[in-house]
């Protein structure tokens, strides 16, 4: 109200004050941007279930931007490559072997491998598995890669 | 390698990047300044007085952040005229041409190139020549840091490198990042690493920090 009647020294305060919300809103979207960027991330280097430890920090709003972003994803990988699409997120370092020997780091439980024996991954045992199957649990660092 | 997490990066030139965190920090960075006119009201919130709703004078020195010296500045000086810093200065700029190497850019101010490149847009009708000088005498400074920081990125393999790092701004201390990188991935090609599936690094983060669960 001061404003309308004409003090023009005021101008000065609105144009500060403009200045602390852009500021504010700028702090916030690019938080908010990078958060994005990280859990994107994930998808690549995780996979596409998060754990829980994770998932409980996430907005719902980021929940499910990342189940959107995991479908857009998945469409794709099936489009590209034939019939049976593209997993992209396999082999990202050029493979040298079929099969890997691989150490458990932590207890996971069993393993199903794909003549249907199961394999129980105990701390600190050691197995040749193929390396389709373990990719994503060296990644998730379940399991080492030991290289000879 | 497996890394997909990037992170906006900062600004060229006298544009920064708005989502850009590293902008973000470096607007933070305060600039010398003059009240042009009255300012009412708004010695309170820049710590001038104890009191309240007091106004600053006209003419009197101000301290105040880049994105606020941004907002409020404009051609005619109404509100507030903005000074460079004095590193940017004459006196500085001799030191830089004596020799670069030795300067502490870290303490000058950790942005010292990105914030010099926002300095250009303040034009300063009294001297237009400094803006030119200014931006000539950054590149030269740069271009006489750059071999070394080259050198001892490349050559730093395995090391404690906190005392090449510890005088060098953040834009010397992303390329001498760069550089480590780059060396280390070539070491890991050399051992035979290559093809090593690990562990990415953001696992590794997350597993490292307890995330602690909130009760009710």
């Amino acid at each position: 109200s001061e404003a309308k009647a004409g003090r023009t020294d005021l101008i000065f305060l609105i144009r500060f004050r403009h200045c602390c919300l852009l500021r504010n809103q700028r702090c916030l979207l690019a938080y908010l941007y990078d958060r994005l960027l990280r859990i994107r991330a994930l998808r690549w280097e995780y996979g596409s279930v998060l754990p829980n430890a994770i998932q409980f920090h996430m907005s719902a709003e980021e929940v499910e931007w990342f189940n959107r972003y995991k479908k857009s994803l998945a469409t794709y990988m099936r489009s590209v490559g034939g019939e049976e699409g593209l997993d992209l997120t396999q082999d990202i370092k050029p493979p040298k072997s079929l099969y890997i020997e691989v150490r458990c780091l932590k207890d996971h439980g069993e393993f199903e491998v794909d003549d249907g024996t199961t394999i129980l991954l105990k701390k600190n045992s050691q197995h040749f598995l193929p390396r389709w199957k373990c990719e994503q649990l060296i990644r998730q660092g379940v399991l080492e890669h030991v290289l000879n | 390698m497996a890394e997909a997490y990037f992170p906006v990066g900062p600004g060229l030139g006298t544009e920064e990047n708005f989502l850009s965190l590293d902008d973000i920090l470096m607007s933070q960075e305060k600039l010398p300044g003059r009240a042009e006119s009255a300012l009412p009201r708004l010695a309170v919130l820049l710590g001038q007085s104890a009191g309240s709703a007091e106004s600053i004078p006209e003419g009197s020195k101000l301290e105040i952040p880049l994105w606020l010296a941004k907002g409020l500045h404009d051609s005619k000086r109404r509100i507030i005229s903005v000074e460079l810093p004095k590193i940017y200065k004459e006196a500085w700029r001799t030191v830089f041409s004596a020799d670069a190497n030795v300067v502490d850019l870290h303490k000058m101010g950790p942005y010292y190139y990105g914030f010099g490149s926002q300095l250009l847009n303040f034009e300063n009708p009294e001297n237009p020549e400094i803006a030119q000088t200014d931006s000539v005498c950054s590149l030269q400074t740069f271009i006489a840091r750059f071999r070394r920081i080259m050198d001892s990125s490349q050559n730093a393999y395995n090391e404690d490198t906190s005392a090449l790092v510890a005088r060098l701004d953040q834009l010397e201390r992303a390329l001498f990042q760069v550089g480590q990188k780059g060396l280390n991935d070539f070491q890991c090609w050399e051992k035979g690493q290559a093809s090593q599936i690990t562990a990415s690094s953001l696992v590794q983060n997350y597993g490292k920090r307890k995330i602690t669960d909130v009760d009710g």
